[in-house]
């Protein structure tokens, strides 16, 4: 098996060296979390008559910062996976080339960011606290329904939350109570949440299925800052059939923070048409039905029509925050920074 | 490994019988730009892919203009950061040597019947992706893992009495879980070539067991003790993911902070500047380490010592009290990767009473099945094949660049002794940095023609070569160090060709390091050490990527699937350790 299975790699290594034959590569950055069918892509490539192919770069800051640095040759025609809190450093760096593509048309108005069309939306996500359901109802216990509730003697060590300066939920969580309780008294309140027994990791990994116990792995913390999608995938990948999600999500106003993710032609693309074609495929129809149950986010196109299980098992919150980007830039290092220094230090 | 280092800068004339003025004249003939023969190749590689890149990437963010925006804070934090990595690193590695000398110990001079078993457990944990690493031990020390369960049942408490993850003990376990094998394989490797004589010597003028073992055994296990004790400390120094994932936010090691002032505030001067702190403290802990190996002697003793089996009472007891102790150290944490792979656990949530709890086969079968038709879907088996593909051109490319550069060093000359330090350097950068290092230098086609490095499969067994290289070439230097010369020259003078001497004389001694250097490459590579986990990935996805894939949505199937992978990759990885142990190159057993 092993001489088998060692073969066709080292085949294609030497093939490689030889240089790219055949129809045109387009190239696709990503963060390491997008997904796509195999058929959806493929339907793509025959229609244009290329291939694409994908370059998966990290999580979204690495991927970011990887086209950012890499400007003056990029490494890709499309860069996909920058969200509203890193658009800002995507712009500033002056990475994308804009287009105005016709289907902007099919989208709402409070997803375009960039009025240049530099970055174009593609889908959305609404970063929530979900909770084990089980556990509130064996223990009687109302789920909460403001931030506020959250710091209440009640829910004592039941949250646990992603550190802001390792990952995007938790820094996504961070800005919606900047937003609920402005930049001033932000931080009383994640001191209130300390002495509350507030439990932080560092990345949604470890938050969900080490600390999280509505998860596979059954941990100590009832709630969970995930997202308002996470209890439609705990039934789609659930082991046995289930009927019901076994997590819910607090969808209460101003508790959740909208994360909007943008696609991008890189500045010196060598395909610019095609770039243009792949930017419009993904705010087509045919791609927007197809990201919910591979990506776990939401269609900006509003022709969109969301898959059964979305329908049934997961909402968006009525009221998310939202902050503007510029905004964000500019004071997301301190905002962190502060928070760093109040929540984990000086104990 | 260094178990016989610079034999020729001893004052003494070595047993080998070569003397000091033989040697001088040797390293002395004319025209000595050849000496730079043998690191033609390695260090072509190493400035090409690691030191140029590195360099990029330093000047970028340390260059005098943005050297200017770093401010005093930055300074102050640079420092508080640098004290804790070095006192977790310090503790870790104590903690380290602590468990593994006497293992090594153990391999080294007995036979019993878990040895081959136990072996491959220890090493096991060094590839595993400490996602996976985290995952095991919560199962077993977390708020709801086995242990505390059965002390609350046990005591009737109502909290859990072990409070693990975000600990520094944490931290300090799993150094210890990773590194020991490092302990293990160059002590051990050094116990069993140690010449007996020696003791028996010692024992025959009247020193008693523990005489001996204080001022012969140990003596001459400096070198490979104090070798293993810096590579250990130089790991626990650059970690990582053991400090993210189980140490939690509460602590943060240069590595760490370089990648949040990287990635996260996109500080690229602070990034720079703390990658150059743990640069050049790596530089620093090689050249102590080679100024101190210098000044002890080693006796060269090709043949190996057969280990024996325990007769002694104290023999007994000190055999099974460290397979016992190995066993509950390193099984229990593995076995509750396997276990979780084939139990239903799913709920005790919103629907109990459907659901049934028990064994399943689910997760690998589902393994096998592109349900949501993704176009990233990977079989485990190509996973599998992926990743012992990468592995098997690591292996080949840092033994092709190790070995020029080991026959060198063990003849060091001038040059040797200042290329010696820097040989380790790949160890002790930062990944983070490396990787984005790698990212701006390749970025564009090699020498005007198409071929795109970054966006072919090559960098990535380059990347894995570049951290597998100085183990590789620690591994092989002794071995070569230690082949006396006069068996050559006996060779040469009954009429052997050179390629007859160097089969006959130089492979047998040689072969054993090859394996041992051959396993720590592979081993190296498997895991994703390093800056390869930081460059851009086109295709062909491994098996940590695999797991880290699952882990990455929720869904009781997607950890189901995910302990199920990490289950596989430790079969995988036990099962090619076994292999490579087991290989009788032709000459081995001749001794």
């Amino acid at each position: 098996m092993k001489r088998f299975s060692i073969l066709p790699i080292l085949v294609v290594l030497l093939l490689s060296a030889c240089g790219p034959k055949g129809p045109v590569t387009l190239t696709v950055m990503t963060h390491d979390s997008f997904a796509a069918s195999e058929g959806v892509i493929a339907a793509f490539e025959k229609a244009n008559n290329i291939k694409v192919a994908f370059l998966k770069s990290g999580d979204a800051g690495a991927a970011l910062n990887k086209a950012i640095l890499t400007a003056d040759a990029p490494l890709a025609d499309v860069f996909y996976g920058v969200d509203n809190t890193f658009l800002s450093r995507a712009l500033i760096a002056g990475i994308y080339t804009p287009y105005a593509s016709p289907l902007l048309a099919k989208i709402p108005d409070e997803f375009k960011l960039d009025p240049q069309s530099r970055a174009l939306p593609v889908d959305y996500g609404d970063v929530c606290i979900n909770f084990d359901k089980a556990y509130f109802s064996s223990k009687s216990l109302p789920v909460p329904v403001t931030l506020e509730d959250l710091a209440k003697p009640a829910y004592k060590g039941l949250l646990v939350v992603e550190n802001p300066a390792t990952s995007s939920p938790g820094l996504a969580f961070l800005l919606a109570t900047i937003k609920h309780f402005g930049p001033d008294a932000y931080l009383d309140y994640w001191k209130s949440l300390r002495s509350n027994g507030l439990v932080v990791v560092d990345s949604w990994e470890t938050a969900y299925y080490t600390n999280f116990s509505g998860s596979s792995g059954h941990g100590a913390q009832p709630m969970v800052v995930s997202y308002a999608s996470s209890p439609a995938a705990e039934v789609v990948f659930a082991t046995t059939k289930l009927t019901d999600s076994p997590i819910g999500s607090i969808l209460g106003p101003g508790t959740c923070f909208r994360q909007i993710e943008f696609v991008g032609i890189l500045k010196g693309t060598r395909h610019l048409a095609l770039a243009q074609k792949f930017v419009d495929f993904m705010l087509s129809q045919q791609f927007q039905q197809d990201m919910p149950l591979q990506m776990y986010v939401y269609p900006v196109n509003s022709q969109a029509s969301l898959p059964q299980e979305f329908i049934r098992y997961a909402q968006t919150a009525s009221q998310p925050a939202t902050l503007d980007p510029a905004l964000i830039a500019a004071n997301r290092d301190k905002w962190i920074t502060d928070w760093t220094a109040a929540v984990l230090q000086n104990h | 490994m260094l178990t016989h280092p610079k034999d020729s800068q001893s004052p003494n004339p070595d047993p080998a019988g070569v003397s000091k003025p033989e040697r001088q004249a040797r390293r002395s003939k004319p025209g000595s730009w050849l000496v730079l023969l043998p690191w033609l190749a390695p260090l072509l590689f190493l400035a090409i892919f690691f030191l140029y890149p590195l360099a990029r990437i330093l000047w970028l963010g340390l260059n005098p203009v943005s050297f200017q925006s770093l401010t005093a804070a930055n300074y102050g934090q640079a420092g508080y950061v640098l004290l804790f990595t070095f006192y977790q690193a310090l503790l870790s590695t104590l903690l380290t040597l602590a468990l593994g000398l006497p293992v090594a110990f153990l391999f080294a001079r007995y036979n019993f019947r878990l040895k081959s078993f136990l072996r491959t457990l220890t090493a096991i944990p060094f590839m595993l992706p400490t996602v996976v690493v985290a995952a095991g031990f919560t199962a077993l020390l977390g708020p709801r893992g086995w242990l505390n369960i059965a002390l609350m049942h046990l005591f009737g408490l109502v909290n859990p009495p072990i409070i693990f993850a975000g600990t520094l003990g944490a931290i300090l376990l799993a150094h210890v879980f990773y590194n020991t094998t490092i302990v293990v394989r160059l002590v051990g490797n050094a116990l069993s070539r140690l010449d007996p004589r020696l003791a028996q010597a010692a024992r025959s003028l009247g020193a008693n067991p523990l005489q001996v073992f204080w001022r012969i055994t140990l003596a001459l296990l400096r070198p490979p003790i104090l070798a293993a004790a810096l590579l250990v400390f130089i790991f626990d120094f650059t970690s990582f993911g053991v400090i993210l994932l189980l140490g939690g936010p509460l602590f943060s090691t240069l590595e760490v902070e370089i990648y949040k002032q990287a990635i996260s505030f996109y500080n690229l001067p602070l990034a720079a500047l703390l990658s150059l702190i743990q640069l050049l403290c790596t530089l620093a802990f090689s050249i102590v380490y080679s100024r101190l190996i210098t000044r002890t002697n080693v006796s060269v003793n090709p043949r190996v010592n057969v280990p024996i089996r325990p007769y002694t009472f104290f023999q007994r007891s000190f055999v099974a009290f460290f397979c016992f102790l190995l066993l509950v150290f390193y099984l229990l944490p593995l076995s509750s990767l396997p276990i979780r792979s084939v139990t239903r656990l799913e709920a005790d949530q919103g629907q109990r009473g459907q659901v049934h709890y028990g064994l399943t086969g689910d997760y690998y079968t589902e393994l096998f099945i592109n349900r949501r038709d993704s176009i990233f879907y990977v079989p485990p088996f190509d996973a599998i094949g992926n990743s012992l593909g990468y592995a098997a051109l690591t292996v080949i490319l840092s033994l092709l660049l190790g070995f020029p550069a080991a026959s060198a060093l063990a003849r060091p000359g001038r040059l040797e002794r200042i290329l010696d330090p820097l040989l380790i350097l790949p160890l002790g950068a930062s990944s983070v940095t490396l990787g984005l290092g790698l990212i701006i230098t390749f970025n564009k086609p090699l020498f005007g023609s198409q071929f795109m490095l970054l966006s072919s499969p090559w960098l990535v067994p380059i990347a894995h070569t570049i951290i597998a290289l100085p183990f590789v070439i620690r591994t092989l230097q002794p071995a070569l160090a230690s082949i006396p010369d006069r068996l050559r020259q006996a060779a040469v003078v009954l009429g052997a060709p050179p390629p007859r001497v160097w089969y006959t004389v130089d492979w047998p001694i040689v072969s054993r390091a090859t394996l041992s250097a051959a396993v720590f490459a592979f081993t190296v590579s498997l895991g994703e050490f390093g800056a390869s986990s930081l460059v851009v990935r086109p295709e062909y996805p491994t098996l940590p990527i695999a797991i880290a894939r699952f882990l990455s949505q929720p869904g009781g199937l997607n950890y189901g699937q995910a302990m199920a992978m990490a289950t596989i990759l430790m079969l995988v990885c036990g099962i090619a350790i076994l292999f490579i142990e087991r290989l009788r190159l032709p000459g081995t057993g001749e001794f």
